[in-house]
C-alpha cells in the first residue's frame, strides 16, 4: 500500500503549490483542509488494520480537515476579508521559489541514507518540500490568516516525516505533539480575532509600532 | 514524587480557574507555587531513582534548572499578590491559571529524559505564556503576542523536525528506535551521521529561537517590553533556562557522537553575535523594559558562548543559568513597580526613581550592577569563570569580543539606568496610586539577597550539584 501513499503525496505536493499561488483565502484554507484529510488517510495505508489506527485516523481528519479550517474560515468571515493583498513577495516569484525548494528537497533527501523499505518513496522529500512551502507562505504574506495557513502547512510537512517513525515515537508523545500544535493554532485564531478587533484588519504589516527608532 | 511535581501546579490551575474572586486568586497561586518549591527542595535532597522505563530522571542538569525555575516562579507568585492588587480593573484569571500551567510544563521539561516529551512540554510553556503577554489588552501587546507566538511556534516546530531526524537516525542505524536521551547516548556511535548532523542544525535553530539567540531574537524585545513585569521575569528567567536545558540535552548527544566541534563553533558564533546585537541595541534605548530584553539577549549569548567553549566554562554557564534567572527576576519585578508608579516605561518620563520609590529604584539599580557582572553578586563569578576559561583555552579573539561587548553593554545600560534612578522626578509626571509595599518590594529583595549570598558563598550542596552537572558535559 506504500505506492498508493506515494501517489497521495504527489497530491500533497500539488496542494502546496495551490497554497503558494492563490490569493483567495477561503480557497487556500480549503486546500489545506484537503491536505489535512489526505494526511489523515496516510497512516491507514501504511499500517495493518487496528482500532487504534482507526481512532488516530478519525482524530487527524477531524482536527486537520475540519476543526482548524472551520476556525480559520470563521476568522476570515468575521474580519470580512477575501483576498491576500500585496504580499511581500509576488505570487509568481513565490511559486518559482516553491518549485526550487521542492527540487532542492529531492536533492537533500537523495543525499541522506534511507531504510531500504523507504528508499524509493517520497516521504522525505515531500515532507521537506511541504515544510519549506509553509515557511515560504509564512514569511511572504501580509495577512495574519495567511501566516497561520503557512504554519499549518509547515506542521503538515512535519507530520509526513512523522509517518516514518511509527515505532520510534510513542503514541502519547505523538498525540501530545498533535495536541500542542492544535492548541497553538487555536490560540493563534483567538489572537487573530483580537487583531481584527483592534486594527479592523488582519494585516500584520500594521503591526509595526514596536521597533527600534 | 515526579508525578506530584507535575500535577500539583495543575491542581492549582484548576482551582484558580474556578475561583471567581480576583483578590483571592493570586494568594492561591502563591500557595501552590510555595508547595511546588517545597516539593522541589525535597526532590533535590532525596532524589527518587530513575523511573523504570527511563522516561523520568532528575539528573544534576535538570536539578539546577528546576531549582532556578521553582524559586523564580515562587517569588513571582508572591509578587503577584501585591502587583495584581493594582490591576483589579481586569480579570486576572487567565494570568493566574497560565502561570501554574506553565510551571507544570516547566517542571516536566526538567525531569524528563524523553526528548519527545520534553518537546511537548516546551511547546506547552510557549503557548501558556502567550495569553499572559497579552495581559494589557492593547494594540502594542497584541502585536507582541502575535510575533512571540508565531516566531516561537515556528522555531519549536523546526526543533520537532530535528527530533524526528534524530529518531530516524536510530531507525536507519537499526538500533532500538527511541528518543530516550540515555538510549541515544548509548547508541551514539552507531547512529547514521547524515541524519544526526541535519538534526543538530534544526535543533539548534529551533531551541535557539525559543531561547532568543540572535539573529532569532526578534520577538524578544516586543514580548518582554509589552508583557507585565511579572511575566517578563518568568520569560527571561524561566523559559530561557528551559530552552537552555533543551540545548544542553542536544549538547550531551553531540558529545556522545563526537561531532561536538561543529555544534560548539555554531554556539560560539551565535552567542557572540547575540552579545554584539545586544550591545548595539542597548545603546540609547529609550524604553527600559526593552533594554532588559536586550540584556536577556546578551545573557543567552553568554550562555551559548560558554557552552561552545566547554571545559571550565561549563561550570560557569551552569552557575550563570541560576544567577541570571534570579537577577532577571530582580530587574523585571522592580521595573514593573517603576512602570506602575510612573505609568510609563519611557526614560523621557521616568527620572529620579530613587527619590520617588527608594526601594524599587534601589533594587533596579542593584539589579543593574549585578547583571553587568560586578562583584559581589553571583553573575560576577559565573561571567568571570567563563571569560577566564576563554583566555585559558587560548581563544583570545572569543575572549576579546566577549569582554568588549560586556563593556559596551555596561556603558549602554548605565546610560539608560542611571538617569532613570538618579536626579529629580519631572514635575509634570503622572500621579498614580502605586506605593512601594512589602508585597511588591519583598520578592525582588529576596532574590537580590540570594544573588548577593551566592556571590560571596556557594553552599556545599549547590557546589556538589554544579560539579556533578558539569561532569555530565565533559568532553571525553
Amino acid at each position: 500500500m506504500f505506492s498508493l501513499a506515494d501517489q497521495l503525496l504527489v497530491l500533497v505536493l500539488l496542494i502546496n503549490f495551490i497554497s503558494l499561488g492563490t490569493s483567495r483565502l477561503i480557497f487556500s484554507i480549503r486546500a489545506v483542509a484537503v491536505q489535512g484529510v489526505i494526511l489523515g488517510i496516510l497512516p491507514g495505508l501504511m499500517h495493518p488494520f487496528s482500532w487504534h489506527l482507526v481512532g488516530i485516523t478519525i482524530v487527524i481528519i477531524a482536527v486537520k480537515g475540519f476543526v482548524i479550517p472551520m476556525l480559520l474560515s470563521r476568522a476570515v468571515r468575521s474580519a470580512e476579508i477575501k483576498r491576500e493583498f500585496e504580499p511581500f513577495l509576488g505570487y509568481v516569484p513565490t511559486l518559482l521559489l516553491g518549485a526550487i525548494f521542492a527540487a532542492l528537497s529531492f536533492g537533500f533527501a537523495g543525499k541522506l541514507p534511507m531504510l531500504p523499505e523507504h528508499q524509493y518513496y517520497m516521504f522525505v522529500p515531500a515532507s521537506i518540500a511541504t515544510l519549506m512551502t509553509g515557511f515560504l507562505v509564512l514569511t511572504t504574506r501580509r495577512k495574519a490568516i495567511s501566516q497561520v495557513i503557512g504554519y499549518l502547512v509547515m506542521e503538515n510537512g512535519i507530520f509526513i516525516f512523522g509517518l516514518l517513525l511509527a515505532d520510534a515515537m510513542p503514541i502519547m508523545v505523538e498525540a501530545g505533539a498533535l495536541l500542542d500544535l492544535l492548541v497553538g493554532t487555536f490560540v493563534m485564531g483567538i489572537v487573530m480575532n483580537q487583531i481584527s478587533r483592534e486594527f479592523s484588519s488582519l494585516d500584520t504589516s500594521l503591526l509595526t509600532s514596536l521597533k527600534e527608532e | 514524587m515526579f508525578a506530584a511535581l507535575i500535577i500539583l501546579p495543575l491542581v492549582g490551575a484548576a482551582v484558580n480557574w474556578l475561583i471567581p474572586n480576583d483578590r483571592l486568586r493570586p494568594k492561591i497561586l502563591a500557595l501552590f507555587a510555595f508547595a511546588h518549591l517545597a516539593l522541589t527542595i525535597q526532590l533535590l535532597s532525596f532524589t527518587p531513582p530513575e523511573s523504570p522505563d527511563g522516561w523520568f530522571n532528575l539528573d544534576p542538569l535538570g536539578k539546577i534548572v528546576l531549582l532556578s525555575t521553582s524559586i523564580l516562579f515562587f517569588t513571582c507568585a508572591l509578587y503577584s499578590i501585591g502587583y495584581l492588587y493594582y490591576r483589579l480593573e481586569r480579570s486576572n484569571r487567565v494570568l493566574c491559571v497560565g502561570i501554574l500551567v506553565c510551571l507544570s510544563a516547566a517542571s516536566l521539561v526538567t525531569i524528563t529524559h524523553h526528548l519527545g516529551l520534553m518537546w511537548v512540554a516546551l511547546e506547552t510553556t510557549t503557548i501558556s505564556m502567550a495569553p499572559l503577554i497579552y495581559f494589557n489588552r492593547n494594540a502594542h501587546s497584541i502585536e507582541a503576542t502575535w510575533k512571540y507566538l508565531l516566531i516561537c511556534s515556528v522555531g519549536v516546530a523546526l526543533a520537532l523536525i530535528g527530533l524526528y531526524f534524530l529518531a530516524y537516525s536510530t531507525i536507519v542505524a537499526r538500533v532500538e528506535p527511541s528518543l530516550l536521551l540515555d538510549d541515544l547516548i548509548r547508541d551514539a556511535g552507531k547512529l547514521s551521521s547524515g541524519w544526526v548532523h541535519a538534526a543538530f542544525v534544526f535543533l539548534l535553530v529551533g531551541f535557539g529561537t525559543k531561547m532568543g539567540l540572535a539573529p532569532l531574537h526578534t520577538w524578544k524585545p516586543d514580548a518582554y517590553g509589552e508583557a507585565p513585569g511579572l511575566v517578563g521575569a518568568l520569560l527571561s528567567g524561566g523559559l530561557v533556562n528551559l530552552a537552555f536545558l533543551a540545548l544542553v540535552r542536544v549538547y550531551q548527544l553531540c558529545l556522545a557522537t563526537k561531532e561536538i566541534d561543529f555544534f560548539q563553533n555554531a554556539l560560539i558564533v551565535m552567542g557572540l553575535f547575540s552579545m554584539i546585537v545586544a550591545a548595539i541595541f542597548m545603546a540609547r534605548q529609550p524604553d527600559f523594559k526593552r533594554m532588559l530584553a536586550y540584556s536577556s539577549v546578551e545573557h543567552v549569548g553568554i550562555m551559548a558562548v560558554a557552552l561552545g567553549l566547554g571545559g571550565r566554562a561549563i561550570f560557569g554557564v551552569l552557575f550563570h543559568a541560576l544567577a541570571n534567572s534570579l537577577t532577571k527576576g530582580v530587574l523585571f519585578l522592580s521595573s514593573g513597580n517603576i512602570h506602575r508608579s510612573y505609568n510609563s516605561k519611557s526614560t523621557d518620563h521616568v527620572r529620579g526613581a530613587l527619590r520617588r520609590l527608594p526601594w524599587s529604584g534601589g533594587l533596579f539599580l542593584a539589579g543593574f550592577i549585578a547583571i553587568s557582572g560586578s562583584p559581589p553578586f553571583a553573575p560576577f563569578i559565573s561571567e568571570f569563570t567563563i571569560v577566564s576559561s576563554a583566555f585559558i583555552q587560548g581563544r583570545m579573539l572569543v575572549g576579546a569580543i566577549f569582554l568588549i561587548s560586556l563593556t559596551v553593554i555596561f556603558i549602554g545600560m548605565a546610560l539608560t539606568v542611571l538617569p532613570m534612578v538618579m536626579g529629580e522626578a519631572p514635575a509634570e509626571s503622572e500621579k498614580t496610586d502605586y506605593r512601594d509595599s512589602i508585597w511588591t518590594v519583598g520578592p525582588p529583595l529576596f532574590l537580590l539577597l540570594l544573588i548577593f549570598l551566592l556571590g560571596i558563598w556557594i553552599p556545599e550542596p549547590l557546589m556538589t550539584l554544579l560539579r556533578d552537572a558539569s561532569a555530565l558535559l565533559e568532553e571525553r
